[in-house]
């Protein structure tokens, strides 16, 4: 009796904490957006409760083209923080010495250790007019005058890959590390290529992890603000800068929450979309072809 | 006909030398084993034989012909790994239909064959199971169905009863000499267990050092033992160190440290007056009682009954514990712990080998 | 051993100056980006023991943001400028009245008082006092662009690639200027303000071409100037004075419709709690010898008697080389903004953003 009752009080001491931080933090605020955004101002102090925000959000081109070019440029960003962490994550866990494996893995958190805005800020120094590649890329005589590599989409990708892809490596090198080294040695012995290795035993084997640093990517990437600010210039149109607008600088919380709501919703389709495909592509691997 | 041939085999890592000029031919259709304790250099020569290590220098022929230029994934030699690296994402079916799509087959066909070889494995219809819902000695069977269905030239398997349990691993070595037969293929099988190589190869390669010490059937390792350690590691044995006193036609006296003299065959040609040696001699060709060549006195210590391999131990008068196992336990002698014995042998059964240092 | 003591000792040490601290009052101040440097606050601190300052770094929109998530909690002395305090006031009531016999009024730039009240007075309560004044207007380098007169010449062709603005209201409100409107006139017509706006708007989509980017704050606005990337931009003069300092060609030039002006005031937020300690830094940074450190900081102007006089040498020539007494009479003081006007703004300036240029 004493004994259930102990471990009834522990349960409850130790779910405490995660009910409160769900409950206070996470859906306590949404509900929160979620009430303003059907708030409808009609006067100073005055309001009532509709979805005109939401058809004002659909009625006005520039804040839903600026989502689907938000959503679109994440997704681009997460393919490739893939491309280029796979391989990453797939050397440190497979090929790297054990020794020199946590500090690679170090060295890859190293952006993580300065502020977005610092980071943001050196590829500006970098990339600039006046900058670092301009100068070099003069000085060994590839262009003939100074070249402005800011202030473009491709910019704001590049930024945001480096800026989101350690937490594409990190659980891509966890599962990866926990793959038995046989599983890729018997592929290749019962005859696979490399490549078909990779696809019919690495990638399937890893699915866990891409799938869930793509989550963790397109979220992070679709919910980024400095970055594609500070890289974007002038033609920066990211979703986040609009709700930011909306609250901050236009006094506008109704449709600034609106908006917010309206990231969550679409950004959470765009990953169920993603592991609905990723579950079939699962599925056509397992099956025969 | 050989059908796989190894030439001077040499791997070299840095400084260390994990394969030292190894050579053996394994003939057609038979069970080879290279057996030796962990760290000998075993897994290193079959990873080379797989193609998944480059050798130093050496050759490796399969059928006659060099596959050094080969890749891992080209080679007609198919493997079974230590934990079986059975595919977690695949099911049966596909496991086994793995290598079959690399080739190019077409579906039909893999179908066909896929179904043939898990009724020769003696687990039909199961190509739709995962992985996961198999026992070890199914798992077992379908890491060899997958290689199997492949019609290797030869088969590596590395430990593959390793994980499994005692029991198991009894049933599936019996198991694996009958599918060995069964499929007529060549099987290279590693292992540190010598009681697995003995059962089922047809020879058998001791291995230390990046060595091979003897080739043999288990017969011939077991009785003619070349060196010092295939005698120790082959088998159970009594072994006592001391000197050479004398030697004649084969046969050498030997003053066992701590007291006593006992003559054995001399196993090797190093073997020379004043020398230092270790005598073996197995528990089974040892008896309670006198009336043979060699004849020790000492107290029994304890009785360990095992059915047939059942034994007495004796702390003989020099000091040294001898494990008794012939004719013991069938009731013929009668003895207990603290009487005083008189333990015997006879010379052929005693083997001198000079002490490796 | 010797570690574990020294951690003790300090920790001992930290508990007790926490808790001298929470005798003294605290005075949390929400401010712009060197309006509190920190040797101005070292003397006040001085001066006033039992008081200790702590700064939070903002502007006049996440000032206005930050009151009103909180009701007006949270600080007890803010910012703004004057022209956001009316309306903000109005609709979300966070700031509260002051005392103007608490403030030396004696020794404030009458004319600019008299701007304030005219803007920040509600139902007969003054909300804001003066304290800093500064304009926005163009910074050229007069090496490279010697002719720029106006708001227009950040969208002359001759300089394409090469000019930059701050993608906020003034420079909607001085390109309307630039094209010969008074924006301010046009406040209480909300059609005709719409009609204004539309045209602002296609002026400055057809401008983004001529833009290398837009600014966000003075720093980025001084990297482009000083690296020759950008020769003519839009600017706050403080950050044009500065620039001064740094590089004689690059001159503050008041559009010749005059430049835009600011005044950055005092208000209370409604809950503050050290009102007293409040109207001492008021005061304090009215003294003459700290308005000299103040400007020095903030670059801009004291609301005070003499302000120019009390600017730093170098800040006062560049002043001098600036204004003249002609431009002086012009500056185009900034009018509270009616209600709705500014979402009018938001969405002209959305456009702009979201237009495809090069």
């Amino acid at each position: 009796m004493a004994r259930t009752d102990v471990g009834k009080l522990s349960f409850i001491l130790l779910f405490a904490p995660f009910a409160l931080w769900i409950a206070l933090l996470i859906i306590l605020p949404q509900l929160g957006i979620g009430y303003i955004s059907l708030r409808e101002k009609v006067g100073p102090g005055e309001y009532t409760f509709g979805f005109s925000n939401y058809v004002a959000f659909l009625s006005e081109p520039i804040y839903w083209n600026t989502l689907l070019r938000t959503a679109w440029m994440s997704i681009l960003v997460t393919a490739m923080a893939l491309a280029v962490g796979f391989p990453v994550a797939y050397y440190i866990a497979k090929i790297a010495q054990r020794r020199s494996r946590a500090a690679l893995f170090l060295m890859c958190l190293i952006p993580l250790w300065v502020s977005d805005l610092v980071r943001a800020f050196g590829w500006i120094v970098i990339l600039r007019e006046t900058g670092l590649v301009s100068s070099l890329l003069q000085k060994i005589g590839l262009v003939s005058g100074p070249v402005e590599l800011l202030y473009n989409d491709a910019t704001v990708v590049m930024g945001l890959v480096y800026t989101v892809v350690l937490f594409m490596i990190v659980p891509l090198v966890s599962t990866l590390d926990g793959m038995d080294n046989s599983l890729i040695e018997a592929g290749y012995n019962l005859g696979g290529s490399r490549l078909t290795v990779f696809r019919r035993i690495v990638v399937p084997y890893a699915m866990p992890g891409i799938v869930a640093g793509c989550i963790i990517v397109f979220m992070l990437t679709a919910g980024s603000y400095l970055t594609p600010i500070l890289l974007g210039g002038k033609n920066s149109m990211w979703f986040t800068e609009q709700i930011y607008e909306q609250f901050v600088t236009r006094y506008n919380w109704e449709s600034g929450a609106t908006f917010g709501v309206l990231l969550l919703v679409f950004t959470s389709f765009v990953v169920w979309l993603g592991l609905r495909l990723t579950g079939q592509s699962l599925a056509s691997t397992v099956a025969k072809d | 006909m050989h059908d796989l041939q190894c030439e001077s085999l040499v791997k070299r890592f840095g400084a260390y030398t994990a394969v030292n000029s190894v050579s053996f031919n394994v003939p057609r259709g038979s069970f080879f084993s290279i057996l030796g304790p962990s760290g000998c250099g075993k897994t290193t020569l079959m990873r080379m034989i797989a193609g998944f290590e480059a050798p130093s220098s050496g050759d490796i022929r399969i059928k006659g012909k060099s596959v050094l230029s080969t890749p891992p994934n080209k080679r007609p030699v198919k493997m079974v790994f230590q934990h079986l690296a059975l595919f977690p994402m695949m099911n049966v079916g596909e496991n086994i239909a793995y290598g079959l799509r690399c080739r190019g087959e077409n579906k039909a066909d893999i179908g066909g064959k896929v179904a043939r070889v898990l009724d020769r494995v003696g687990l039909p219809g199961t190509e739709h199971k995962q992985v996961s819902q198999l026992s070890g000695g199914q798992k077992q069977r379908i890491a060899i169905a997958r290689c199997m269905v492949l019609e290797p030239d030869v088969l590596l398997l590395d430990e593959p009863l390793g994980a499994l349990d005692l029991k198991l691993r009894e049933r599936m070595k019996i198991e694996l000499k009958q599918l060995q037969h069964q499929f007529e293929t060549t099987f290279l099988y590693i292992t540190h267990d010598q009681s697995e190589a003995l059962l089922m190869s047809d020879n058998v390669a001791v291995m230390n050092a990046g060595q091979f010490e003897q080739i043999g059937s288990p017969q011939e390792l077991y009785n003619n033992p070349k060196t010092g350690f295939v005698a120790g590691f082959v088998g159970d044995s009594n072994r006592w160190s001391g000197r050479v006193v004398s030697l004649s036609e084969g046969k050498v006296r030997v003053a066992i440290d701590g007291g006593g003299e006992v003559t054995a065959l001399a196993g090797d040609n190093r073997i020379a007056a004043g020398g230092s040696v270790e005598v073996f001699v197995r528990p089974e060709a040892i008896s309670i009682g006198g009336g043979r060549d060699e004849v020790l006195g000492g107290t029994v210590e304890s009785l360990l009954f095992n059915g047939a391999s059942s034994r007495i131990l004796v702390r003989m008068d020099n000091g040294h514990l001898v494990e008794v196992g012939q004719a013991v336990m069938d009731g013929s002698v009668t003895v207990s712990p603290g009487e005083k014995v008189q333990i015997c042998w006879s010379q052929l059964h005693g083997r001198a080998f000079t002490t490796a240092r | 051993m010797k570690s574990k003591f020294a951690l003790a000792a300090t920790t001992a040490l930290a508990l007790f100056v926490a808790n001298t601290d929470a005798n003294a009052e605290t005075l949390r101040l929400l401010t712009w980006g060197g309006y509190a440097p920190d040797n101005v606050i070292k003397l006040f601190e001085e001066a006033n023991p039992d008081i200790t300052v702590e700064v939070t770094l903002s502007n006049n929109e996440e000032m206005i943001a930050k009151l009103r998530a909180t009701g007006g909690a949270g600080y007890d002395l803010a910012q703004p400028s004057h022209d956001r305090i009316f309306a903000a006031q109005k609709e979300y009531n966070i700031y509260k009245p002051l005392d103007l016999s608490k403030v030396g009024a004696a020794s404030l730039d009458a004319n600019l008082l008299e701007g304030v009240k005219a803007n920040a007075t509600i139902d007969g309560e003054l909300y804001a006092v003066p304290h800093q004044w500064g304009t926005s207007g163009i910074v050229a380098d007069i090496s490279k662009a010697p002719n720029v007169k106006g708001w227009g010449d950040l969208c002359n062709p001759e300089y394409k690639g090469r000019t930059s603005m701050r993608l906020r209201r003034t420079i909607l409100l001085g390109t309307a200027f630039g094209l010969g409107k008074d924006p301010f006139a046009l406040y209480a017509d909300k059609a005709a303000y719409q009609k204004m706006l539309d045209e602002v708007t296609d002026t400055l989509i057809a401008c983004k071409d001529n833009v290398k980017t837009y600014w966000n704050g003075g720093d980025d606005l001084s990297t482009l100037l000083l690296s020759g990337e950008v020769v003519v931009s839009e600017a706050w003069d403080s950050t044009a004075f500065k620039l001064y300092g740094q590089n004689k060609n690059l001159v503050y030039v008041p559009p010749e419709t005059g430049a835009l002006a600011w005044i950055d005031t005092f208000v209370l937020p409604r809950k503050s709690e050290a009102d007293e300690a409040a109207y001492k830094w008021i005061n304090f940074v009215m003294k003459p010898e700290i308005v000299k450190l103040m400007s020095d900081s903030t670059g801009a102007i004291a609301a005070v008697k003499n302000g120019i006089d009390l600017l730093p040498d170098d800040k006062k020539a560049a002043v001098k080389a600036a204004f003249d007494d002609k431009d002086l009479a012009n500056l185009k003081f900034f009018a509270n903004i009616p209600a709705g006007l500014e979402d009018m703004e938001g969405k002209a300036l959305e456009r702009i953003k979201a237009a495809t240029s090069n």
